[in-house]
């Protein structure tokens, strides 16, 4: 053995330190991965050995080769094996290679439970405090469920250095094991006012990441941190405190109020930029739930924005960034206040830093409106030109349309200057957002009616100077608006000023190189433009035009009609069909015009994009029943189902179906008709709904000087300038004449008023160019109400939503809580004495769910002989307690009573009372509220850690007597019954094998309580206390009998 | 926080820290990623970044990239102090801490990162505890951490 030793020492010496191995892998630079593969061969050695010092080392080394990306998770057991070393050394080591290696699917943690369990309760700290770290970057469900109870006592731990590690991890516990919430809260909630600041920062920190997510339940705990927060100095605990207080103010708009005086105090003092910017936000956070138009708060509103304005004039990047950032939240609701800054958010589009760039143009999506949308666009389609990289550029096109589509068009007061800015977008190169502008010169063109003849001519143009666009690049983005300028320009042909120029422009070879779903919008509207000229010459007798326009499509379509894409060539060969058939009828002069527009009749109107969901199913459609008779060869393979299903009935729909009578179909076609009168998808046959090819509102459009024919590329100024300018004029003049209306209406007042007409120009003065009726999209009648986004169903943190104020019993005024808590401590009492007199230590939460202020609480207990409530010395055995505080409505408060206990083999159950004053406003009465403590057997036990050999020992050595239970009705997965009985009963599992699990708990006591549980459902248990197992096991089976 | 990552200006991950359960396969995806993303980025701009639905907050010290990835409510700021005080704490334990400190007594630094956050959250403000306890922890092990290496690197770090 000595030998063995001297031997494991002596190859340590030659083995290669994690040193040695950083070294290496420096040295080797050139062939690193053949170099680590033979460290990783010698390591696969090294763990091997019985030394521990050895693996320790082999593991160390791992976790570096983990870090640079190499697969360890072969070792998982050897790293359990230096976990589990009891040499602080190794055991860091271990740990810290778990939480680095390990993850959910790590199979080996489940080995782990009864090991770190064991640290936890070990006599060092540093053990303990390893665990705890260890434990917080790899705890799973199981673990968490299985160690909750052991962390959960760490929490009370007389060192404050454990108590702040168990109370953090707590937080991952709750994650990964929700039911864990509600017993650990009060105790929790108990560290908020623990001594040690870190204990508390660390109990803030919990609960504020709580009540971030759900923030209703932790309404009750506003108080203490109020309280917390004027006293407090750390501004880490500040920061969460504050950080709580903005997810709490918009369920209690009163809590608001009361916060804005104490925020804005620490805004002025606190020279903590990290604090004034968390303060900033939450008073933003604060006037955006509080209802708006309350004067005080302006000011609070200005402050911020004057903070802000000071950190984005600074010159650290950083706070700029943050600024522009809490501006933006700002902007949402008090819009006016920032758009006074407008100078120095459009300053900040030259900053040099992109991401200050991006975060002002947010900004200013905010701040347009009527009057200075085209100014900003227009300094932004500057920035468009300067704009080096692509994805800013992009960035800023994908912004310069969101602020013009905003809510409808909104601030857009002429079109047609807005369609010439996607004109001109369409000239960037390589843009990814072709699609974008493409949806929007269809969304534009359909949905403003006056405009489409201006836009018509637009798209027309595009598709002539297509090969500008198209460029050398098959990929590129842009070309997508060529979709929609196909589109637009045949769905709206009778605008075009020459369809027979657009439709040879459509129809060139070099189209075929397009996209295929672009190639088949051209093919299409190919045809319509086809249907149009035919229009134009109807009833001139042997049209030369017409033929032509015939002979083009047959010369051109065959080019599609090979196509590689399946739509492109159905189509084309469809359409080439057709015309070559109307060719036909054109030679034999007859009248083709009205029979090919007829096809593309009818007018397409905006759907709003949720309408097909909202069409009502009509009364009497069964969408689930059969259309026709169900096959009858199927009819002998329904007879299976049957048989499995016998409920159900087959046959229901063909009986049905047989009823119809005459009656019946006529009353169906009534309602189909109805149905397709109110189905904007379906295509009107009666003759009113035929195209109207007199569009109102062309000849009103006011006609402004736009060569039409000018190239893409026009020199000089762009052509939105044009609109600019022309608007400006536009305005100018519509101000001139309003004067001068004014000037007249004073005249002829003879100047009684004076009124002063130079002020600025207010958005509602300017008025549209052209009044654009704007259609609103189609909803089907009786659309049922917009549905609500739902939480996200996957949301970890929705399993917290737990209720921690809830629980029985209750009444009007208090409602009571109570938790048992054996706060004994195994060392300090048992071990002492071996007189049979425990110490039990109740908490007691008091809920005041009244309106009014409760105080005088006395709290008495009716003692039995085995139990007792310990009272002050000197009071009387039947004496009531003082409760040591007072609940103003809404508030709830804990409190520990003490109780001397016998006999922990009954359950008992104590009748108390409580009495208290309801103090209102005009009067104060006296309440009683009666209520039972039950100290159940299961609260006398504690989960303690057991190994298989001693468990076996135990379970030999006879002096157990059994007994047993059967759970009857329980369909729940074992883990889960497993778990329950670990959580509920403070079981610990010793071993599962397959189909039954081993569990150990000890009392108080000292009783041992070991189950047998099989996944039959039975238990088998024993202990050396017989009256305790029974009452036990009657325990573990109301748990199940209420589930 | 979710994570905190060390890298070199050449991509080499010094130090990373999972706050978040993930599989090893998402963490290298991810670590690639913003490497590649925060070298990208020029030295004149702001530290902080929105990358899928995180907020990513770094700090360049000599060579080294400090990264953390921190939820939509946490503040920037905050963090940027985290990460200052964790420089600081390694500056304080290895005596102006460069580089290769780090790189050669990475558990080191894993242990006195695991003493100042836990589970993400900063579990001791006050720097003085945070080497206490590691200081104590170090005198439990048997073997001290052999002396620091001659120190050819720059100091990440200079006035404390």
């Amino acid at each position: 053995m000595a030998l063995k030793i001297v031997k494991g020492s002596i190859d340590r010496m030659f083995d290669k330190n994690l040193q040695d191995l950083v070294r290496g892998i420096r040295n080797h630079k050139e062939d690193e991965a053949k170099y680590i593969s033979t460290c990783i061969d010698e390591i696969k050695q090294e763990l091997k050995q019985d030394n521990i010092a050895v693996k320790a080392n082999a593991v160390c080394k791992l976790t570096y080769l983990q870090m640079l990306g190499y697969d360890v998770s072969w070792a998982a057991f050897n790293i359990v094996e230096v976990m589990s070393s009891s040499k602080f050394t190794y055991k860091r080591i271990g740990y810290l290679a778990a939480s680095q290696c390990f993850h959910e699917g790590t199979d080996v943690i489940m080995l782990t439970t009864n090991q770190i369990r064991k640290d936890l309760s070990s006599p060092n700290q540093y053990d303990t405090g390893v665990a705890l770290t260890g434990l917080s970057c790899f705890v799973t469900p199981d673990l968490a469920r299985d160690l909750a109870n052991d962390i959960m006592t760490l929490m009370s731990h007389t060192k404050p250095y454990i108590r702040k590690k168990a109370v953090l991890i707590m937080y991952k516990v709750f994650l990964k094991y929700p039911e864990s919430l509600r017993p650990a809260f009060p105790r929790l909630k108990e560290k908020l006012e623990d001594p040690d600041p870190g204990v508390q920062s660390a109990a803030v920190n919990v609960i504020c990441e709580l009540a971030r997510r759900n923030p209703k339940n932790y309404l009750s705990l506003a108080p203490l941190f109020f309280k917390l927060m004027t006293s407090s100095t750390n501004n880490w605990v500040l920061i969460k405190i504050i950080k709580l207080f903005g997810a709490l103010t918009p369920l209690e708009p009163r809590l608001g109020k009361k916060l804005i005086e104490p925020l804005t105090n620490l805004i002025h003092s606190t020279s903590a930029m990290s604090l004034l910017y968390e303060c900033v936000n939450t008073v933003i956070a604060v006037l955006i739930s509080l209802s708006s138009g309350m004067p005080n708060h302006s000011a609070s509103i200005q402050l911020c924005v004057q903070k802000l304005r000071i950190l984005i004039e600074d010159s650290d990047q950083n706070l700029k960034y943050l600024g522009l950032l809490a501006m933006s939240k700002i902007l949402k609701t008090h819009p006016k206040s920032v758009q006074s800054h407008k100078d120095l958010i459009l300053q900040c589009l030259d900053d040099k830093d992109e991401s200050i760039r991006l975060r002002a143009l947010d900004l200013l999506y905010g701040m347009v409106s009527k009057k200075n949308l085209m100014e900003i666009v227009k300094k932004l389609m500057l920035h468009v030109d300067k704009a080096e990289g692509t994805t800013y550029r992009d960035e800023l096109l994908t912004k310069i349309i969101d602020i013009c589509s905003q809510s409808n068009f909104q601030y857009i007061t002429n079109f047609e200057w807005y369609i010439s800015i996607l004109v001109e977008l369409t000239r960037l190169e390589g843009t990814r957002h072709g699609h974008l502008i493409a949806s929007q010169m269809l969304d534009v063109a359909i949905r403003v009616k006056a405009i489409r003849g201006f836009a018509v001519a637009q798209m027309a143009t595009l598709l002539d100077n297509a090969h500008l666009l198209t460029g050398n690049t098959q990929r590129n983005g842009i070309c997508e608006v060529l979709y929609a300028a196909a589109w637009i320009c045949g769905e709206f042909s009778e605008h075009l000023e020459d369809p027979m120029q657009t439709l040879e422009a459509m129809l060139r070879p070099k189209v075929a190189t397009l996209p295929g779903h672009i190639q088949a919008v051209y093919v299409q509207n190919a045809a319509k433009l086809f249907a149009t000229v035919l229009r134009k010459h109807d009833g001139e007798t042997e049209s030369q035009a017409a033929q032509e326009t015939s002979q083009l499509l047959i010369d051109r379509l065959p080019l599609f009609v090979q196509s590689a894409n399946l739509e492109v060539q159905e189509r084309a060969s469809c359409i080439l069909q057709l015309v070559k058939y109307i060719q036909k009828l054109q030679q034999k002069n007859v009248e083709v015009a009205e029979e090919v527009t007829a096809l593309f009749a009818g007018e397409l109107n905006p759907v709003a994009p949720k309408a097909q969901k909202k069409v009502p199913i009509p009364e009497g459609l069964d969408l689930d029943a059969w259309i026709n008779e169900p096959p009858s060869g199927s009819e002998s393979e329904d007879e299976k189902p049957k048989a499995v299903f016998a409920k159900e009935e087959p046959k229901h729909s063909r009986s049905r179906h047989t009823e119809v009578d005459e009656k019946e179909l006529a009353r169906r076609r009534e309602v189909r008709k109805q149905e397709q009168a109110s189905n904007p998808f379906y295509i009107k046959a009666s003759p009113s709904s035929q195209k109207v090819y007199d569009a109102p509102g062309v000849e009103h459009i006011p006609v402004v000087q736009i060569d039409l024919s000018v190239p893409l590329k026009v020199p000089g100024m762009p052509m939105s300038d044009q609109y600019l300018k022309l608007e400006e004029e536009r305005r100018q003049k519509e101000k001139a004449e309003r004067k001068k209306k004014e000037k007249k209406k004073k005249r002829e007042k003879r100047g009684k008023e004076r009124k002063a007409d130079s002020g600025p120009e207010s958005e509602e003065d300017i008025t549209p160019a052209h009044q654009v009726d704007i259609v609103t999209e189609e909803m089907p009648e009786n659309a049922l109400p917009s549905d609500d986004d739902d939480k996200d169903p996957n949301d970890p943190h929705k399993a917290l939503d737990i209720d921690l104020d809830k629980y029985v019993p209750h009444c009007r005024h208090l409602q009571f809580i109570h938790v048992l808590h054996i706060v004994m401590c195994r060392n300090e009492f048992f071990s002492k004495t071996e007189i049979y007199d425990f110490k039990v230590v109740v908490s007691v939460i008091f809920e005041n769910k009244s309106d009014s202020f409760l105080k005088a609480m006395e709290f008495n207990v009716l003692d039995s002989l085995n139990s007792k409530l310990q009272r002050p010395e000197g009071a009387g055995a039947h004496d009531s307690l003082t409760v040591p505080f007072q609940l103003p409505p809404g508030v709830s408060n804990e409190a520990r009573f003490v109780f001397s206990v016998q006999s922990i083999v009954m359950p008992q159950k104590l009748k108390g009372t409580l009495t208290f004053i309801v103090k209102s406003d005009e009067s104060s009465t006296h309440e009683k509220l009666d209520f039972k403590l039950h100290f159940t057997c299961t609260s006398y036990l504690i989960t303690t850690p057991c190994y298989s050999d001693a468990y076996a020992k135990l379970l030999e050595s006879g002096d157990l007597k059994g007994s047993s239970l059967r759970l009857e009705g329980i369909n729940m997965p074992f883990h889960h019954l497993l778990a329950r009985i670990c959580f509920h009963h403070h079981f610990s599992v010793v071993e599962r094998i397959d189909s039954c699990a081993s569990m150990y708990s000890r009392s108080i006591q000292g009783h041992h309580v070991c189950l047998l549980v099989k996944t039959t459902v039975s238990i088998d248990a024993k202990c050396d206390e017989p009256s305790l197992l029974g009452n036990v096991l009657d325990e573990i089976k109301q748990t199940f009998s209420k589930c | 926080m979710q994570f905190m990552l060390l890298f070199s200006r050449q991509g080499k991950l010094r130090l990373q820290k999972w706050y978040v359960p993930l599989s090893d396969k998402e963490k290298k995806k991810i670590t690639r990623e913003l490497v590649q993303t925060v070298l990208a980025r020029k030295p004149k701009m702001c530290s902080f970044l929105e990358w899928r639905d995180l907020k990513i907050v770094y700090k360049r010290y000599a060579s080294l990239y400090f990264c953390c990835a921190i939820e939509d409510q946490d503040n920037e700021l905050i963090t940027l102090e985290i990460i200052h005080r964790y420089v600081e704490l390694l500056d304080k334990y290895f005596g102006s801490v460069c580089e290769l400190d780090i790189i050669f007594n990475f558990e080191k630094a894993y242990f006195i990162l695991d003493e100042f956050l836990l589970g993400g959250e900063a579990q001791e403000t006050s720097k003085k505890n945070v080497l206490k306890a590691i200081e104590q922890a170090d005198l439990l092990q048997e073997v001290r951490p052999g002396p620091a290496l001659a120190k050819q690197n720059v100091p990440l770090f200079v006035t404390v």
